[in-house]
């Protein structure tokens, strides 16, 4: 939200400008849209002529059928047939533009968000993750739904609007036809009714985009809290957090009423206008009758253009009230969609099959937002085919980052990550994620079923699912689910434990039976008899040769005594490097952290 | 969701009883409203005086008379334009200032009901019930509900003049609208499936769009991309052809006022002039009916939006009602409630058994004495019920059956603000506000300056941690603290609670992702300066039951074991089988 700031204080921004580029974004819109945007407009312009037609043949059967029918006392039946077969074709058109109008334009906004939805969406899967971590969730989400609606929403009230230019050009038309000075009122109310619902909107403008802002705020509040609600309610800060809510929740009430308060003025100014309009048409032509200038049924005619003519005049105002959104709205999606941050993949496939032999040369990696902290700087470590390798380190020390340096969800900022002796980055990417799985520390599965979590888009025969669930002791209790391996999981399905949901990512990568598996505290949720047994059924596959490389970031000294090497960081350096025995002998810091239990239990044993 | 729900009416009445300050002053604010829409009948009542007055008879204008009426209907306006003001200023600041007390009292509510920690899935629905909920009806009542009444007044309005001005013509014009009334409720129900529909693939379309961005790296290290992909596309896909499918019901329902519409003059004009005949009614009565046929109209189109926005906004405002009628299961007896006394505590479990609704028991026959300043350890494999006893034990949730004691006192009649000054627990899952170091630090004591946040970090013997953050206290954390690894945010809780400086604490598996040096000196840090206080500590890691004055054993939802940890040993039962294990990996290579 907050790197929005700048265009959220729409209330400093030149409004010719605003108005500008909110066309530019109309323009945009109909380009891509241009037939089915035509036929809107067009539909439009047939309902805004025929709300016209409307009150002219009112006009028209007041001279010809109701002022001769009462001034002869007999039915001017003729006449009669035409007026009733005018009225219903008028209204037969006029439905027919309404209908049209709606729809056309209806279709042109909903397929104007539904393929930007797809654009950023398609943009997420191809930007890198490095982009993915400087920007948070909660605001690439907006961008995606709320946003890309916020963009196109002028386009709702946009074809009405320009069917209004036409009714009101015709009904200037026909009033020029049946009296001058009438028709003079409606040169003067017809501009009226703009300028009014202009100033009403630009009025409007800054306290409806305050009270957005706001609403958002208002979410966010209750989000963050909910989410905390653990340590909200052990620290018993329910009231403060109440309060906060109050602070933001009463914010948005007084920026709700001040809309409210502008929307009262306007609202019975606007509706009182053209009626005030018709008394003086009634008024004026009144004398113009009396000087035998105009007949009566002109009067009646354009008495009824007021009425029917004031509510289309309002969708101006819709399409001036949704330009700052839109222009707002498309400044972030453009943002998404323009970011050319890419990751680009090689085209080499890694040929053989089985354990893949991992180098890691020189590896530098500085936080892109904070490039004076270096996280790894000079790491350099192999993990030959079918070995286990073990990085030990502190919290906080780039372990994690080192997992994703390997498996090439991030660059480095210098050397190099070879598999088998090829870059990482000369890998195609089905070569990369076929060779490489990685089990991160927090586990994100994906809202379907147990079965789609773990092939994903692979196809698996069912009985090798099975095994790979029995490898990570998940098979008994995913065979409990209500509906075994197609059981929905998430929001509208069913919820795992923590230590459920480690096992099913760790049967999703080991289902893909990688070449290089990379754990990063990827079983820290299990009871430790359970993950012995995951681990060392792994380590037993991997020595015969059937497994994969493995690299491990690990704390259990269980754990790590399965490792043929450990990798001890320390401060984002290599510390040390050895077998277990060898590093517990020559390193008292590594000392300290693993022997961390022992040394606890033998102060104990001495007390 | 299958029960029978309450009508639309019944949950007006309810949601109105509930905030007080809408219905406020709300007979006057209705009547302004009403005279305003009955204002608008003045025009064609004019119209109707000055045909009559002579604007189309043959013989002459009375020009003063119409004046005369046409200056009447323009102070009508006026007047029409200032109670129009007055009402809708009335009507939006009551229900802002009543809709904005609804959203705070289901907020607080929320954080009072115990599905809010135990059901993590269920977040999202809840926020809503305090944001989208609140809008809709603010939304239902400002906009729709103010359209449906002054439509109504309108209509009825429309139809007292008619009536006065011609039955017959008004029997025409009702004879041309009943049919689109009963349409309009087809229309109305289609067009509620419609927006149904809408609903459940906007909630599909939401979760799918989430997955690249909250699981980027998932969808990275694994290549689907394609896959997660077609999912989004065929969400966005189906919300598009459902959107398309609601809108053109709307289309048709806006048509078809229009053609009724049009029926209807043609009927006035055929019938009205024949009556004319009859010498049944004047020339300008059948001109005004054609304008008072447009006042039909207009309701008439808005009518299906109406009553979608209106089953909308009844549908929030039940969800919104039942969330405050949910009885906040883990009362806080507030001020009437008993003072723990200060200084050390002790905790008793009196035959606690707990259950979750409509569970079999997850703990029970829980008989439990902790003495003051005891350290215990409570060890179990994981569903043994250990979370279940610390959150029982920090009144998180209430026993189903038995009693918990604080020193005595029933832990229920302790008031929260109390409750929370003595006692303290820290989760496993490390959340963190999204502000700065320092500010979730203060969240354990708000009044600490940031040199005693400092010597906490210190005391803690994360001083080397601290130096490695380049902005100190104001390093920004991220959304739920996720710009720091798992093991930091931890140990941030960590310190927190120290700062809080609790008379029992509670640790639940709090240090598990922190590495065992750091975790071994941050608690060893923590039970020094707390010295003195009671502590159950959770871990599955037995380092700490070795320390522990005494170890708590739970299996299978019950306390089966209790002794030291030499005992215990000794004992040779489930914690021996546990520790051996345990033991066996740390000592794997010796």
């Amino acid at each position: 939200m907050s790197a929005d700031a700048p265009l959220d204080s729409l209330g400093s921004d030149d409004t010719r400008r605003l108005t500008r580029r909110g066309f530019g974004v109309m323009g945009v819109g109909i380009r891509r849209e241009p037939w089915m945007f035509a036929l809107a407009v067009v539909l439009s312009l047939l309902f805004g002529v025929m709300t016209v037609a409307d009150a002219w043949v009112l006009g028209w059967a007041t001279d010809h059928v109701i002022t001769p029918s009462f001034a002869d006392g007999e039915v001017a039946r003729g006449g009669l047939y035409t007026g009733i077969i005018l009225f219903i074709v008028a209204a037969l058109l006029r439905m027919i533009g309404v209908i049209g109008r709606r729809l056309a334009g209806g279709v042109v906004f909903y397929r104007l968000v539904r393929d930007d939805r797809l654009r950023v969406t398609r943009q997420y899967l191809q930007l890198p993750l490095r982009w993915h971590h400087r920007h948070p969730a909660g605001q690439l989400l907006s961008n995606a739904n709320a946003d890309v609606e916020a963009t196109w929403s002028v386009f709702m009230p946009l074809p009405m609007a320009l069917g209004v230019i036409a009714m009101l050009l015709a009904a200037i038309g026909t009033m020029a036809a049946a009296d001058p000075v009438l028709t003079l009122i409606g040169l003067v109310v017809f501009p009226l009714l703009f300028v009014v619902n202009a100033v009403y909107q630009r009025w409007q403008g800054p306290r409806l985009a305050l009270a957005q802002s706001l609403r958002g705020d208002v979410s966010a509040v209750a989000h963050e809290s909910f989410d905390g609600a653990l340590v909200v309610k052990s620290l018993g800060r329910e009231g403060d957090e109440t309060a906060r809510f109050a602070r933001v929740s009463e914010r948005l009430r007084d920026a709700n009423v001040a809309v409210g308060r502008v929307r009262a003025v306007f609202d019975p100014v606007i509706e009182a206008l053209p009626n005030l309009g018709v008394l003086l048409v009634i008024g004026v032509g009144a004398q113009r009758i009396a000087s035998g200038a105009a007949a009566p049924g002109d009067v009646v005619q354009v008495a009824f253009l007021f009425t029917v003519v004031a509510m289309p005049v309002r969708s101006f105002g819709w399409v001036l009230g949704e330009l700052p959104r839109a222009v707002i709205g498309w400044h972030r999606v453009r943002r998404v969609l323009d970011d050319d941050d890419h990751m680009p993949y090689g085209e080499r496939a890694l040929p053989g099959s089985g354990a893949v032999r991992l180098d890691v040369t020189g590896l530098d990696y500085a936080h892109p937002d904070e490039p004076d902290t270096t996280v790894l700087r000079d790491v350099e470590f192999s993990v030959p085919a079918g070995r286990v390798v073990a990085v030990v380190g502190s919290t906080g020390s780039g372990k994690s980052t080192l997992t994703s340096l390997v498996t090439r969800l991030v660059d480095a900022d210098a050397g190099a990550v070879r598999y088998d002796g090829v870059r990482v980055q000369e890998l195609s990417q089905a070569a990369l994620t076929s060779t490489a799985a990685l089990v991160a520390q927090s586990t994100f599965l994906f809202d379907d079923t147990v079965r789609a979590n773990i092939v994903l888009d692979r196809e698996i025969p069912e009985d090798r699912i099975w095994s790979v669930l029995r490898d990570v002791q998940a098979d008994r209790f995913v065979a409990d689910l209500p509906q075994g391996l197609d059981t929905q999981l998430g929001e509208r399905g069913t919820s795992l434990s923590g230590g459920q949901r480690q096992r099913i990512a760790l049967a999703r990568a080991l289902a893909r039976e990688p070449r290089l598996l990379v754990m990063d505290d990827a079983t820290s949720a299990l009871d430790p008899d359970v993950e012995q047994r995951i681990l060392r059924a792994l380590a037993e596959r991997s020595e015969s040769g059937s497994g994969p490389s493995v690299l491990v970031v690990a704390y259990r000294k269980a754990t790590i005594g399965l490792a043929d090497e450990v990798i001890f960081l320390a401060n984002g350096k290599i510390a040390d490097r050895g077998t277990h025995a060898e590093l517990r002998d020559r390193s008292r810091a590594y000392r300290n952290i693993v022997d961390a239990y022992d040394q606890a239990r033998e102060e104990v044993d001495h007390e | 969701m299958s029960e029978p729900r309450d009508g639309g009416l019944k949950v007006i009445r309810r949601g109105l009883s509930m905030s007080p300050s809408i219905t406020e002053g709300l007979g006057l604010t209705m009547l302004l409203a009403l005279v305003s829409t009955a204002g608008g009948a003045i025009v064609p009542l004019v119209v109707r005086r000055a045909i009559d007055d002579g604007l189309a008879g043959g013989g002459g204008v009375d020009t003063d008379a119409i004046i005369r009426s046409v200056s009447i209907a323009a102070v009508v306006i006026l007047a029409i334009m200032v109670t129009g003001w007055w009402s809708k200023v009335r009507i939006f600041t009551s229900t802002e200032r009543g809709l904005a007390e609804l959203r705070i009292s289901a907020f607080r509510h929320v954080h009072d009901l115990s599905t809010l920690t135990q059901n993590t899935q269920r977040r999202g629905a809840l926020v809503s019930r305090v944001t989208s909920d609140v809008d809709q009806i603010s939304q239902f009542l400002q906009f729709a509900g103010m359209m449906m009444i002054t439509s109504v007044g309108q209509m009825l309005v429309a139809l007292v003049v008619m009536a006065a001005l011609s039955w017959q013509l008004t029997l025409v014009v009702l004879v041309a609208f009943v049919p689109l009334a009963l349409a309009l409720r087809f229309f109305a129900s289609a067009m509620s499936r419609a927006y149904d529909r809408v609903r459940a693939s906007i909630a599909d379309m939401l979760a799918v769009i989430a997955e690249p961005v909250v699981g980027a790296a998932v969808v990275r290290s694994y290549g689907v991309e394609e896959r997660t992909q077609e999912r989004i596309d065929q969400a966005v896909r189906t919300n598009y052809r459902n959107n398309v499918r609601a809108q053109t019901i709307t289309a048709g329902t806006f048509g078809s006022a229009i053609i009724v519409g049009g029926i209807a003059n043609a009927a006035v004009l055929g019938i009205g002039l024949w009556l004319g005949m009859l010498d049944q009614l004047t020339m300008g009565t059948v001109v005004a009916f054609i304008f008072l046929v447009g006042l039909f109209t207009g309701p008439a189109q808005q009518a299906t939006q109406v009553i979608a926005d209106a089953q909308n906004a009844i549908a929030s405002w039940r969800r919104v009602i039942e969330l405050l009628e949910t009885p906040a299961d883990v009362v806080d007896p507030g001020s009437s409630g008993t003072r723990l006394p200060d200084g050390d505590l002790d905790a008793r479990f009196v035959q606690v058994e707990f259950s979750y609704p409509g569970g079999p028991p997850v703990l029970r026959d829980i008989e439990v004495s902790i003495p003051a300043r005891q350290r215990v350890a409570v060890v179990g494999e994981t569903g043994s019920g250990k979370t279940t006893f610390a959150k029982l034990l920090t009144r998180l949730m209430d026993p189903t059956r038995g009693q918990v004691l604080l020193s005595g006192v029933d832990i229920s009649q302790v008031g929260f603000a109390d409750l929370r000054r003595h006692v303290l627990m820290v989760p496993q899952e490390g959340f963190l506000f999204d502000a700065t170091l320092g500010e979730n630090l203060r969240y354990g004591r708000f009044e600490a300056d940031d040199e005693e946040l400092v010597q906490a970090i210190a005391a803690l013997g994360l001083a080397d941690w601290y130096a490695g953050l380049p902005r100190g206290l104001d390093t920004p954390v991220g959304q739920r603290g996720e710009s720091l690894s798992a093991g930091e945010r931890q140990l941030v809780a960590l310190v927190r609670s120290a700062l809080a400086d609790p008379d029992l604490l509670v640790l639940d598996e709090a240090t598990s992702a922190v590495d065992p040096q750091t975790e071994l000196r941050a608690t060893r840090a923590l039970d020094r300066l707390l010295a003195g206080r009671t502590s159950v500590t959770i871990a599955h890691r037995l380092s700490t039951a070795e320390n522990a004055d005494r170890v708590l054993v739970f299996d299978g939802g019950r306390l089966v074991e209790d002794g030291t940890h030499a005992e215990l040993v000794a004992l040779g039962g489930v914690y021996a089988r546990l520790h051996a294990s345990w033991v066996a990996q740390a000592s794997l290579d010796g």
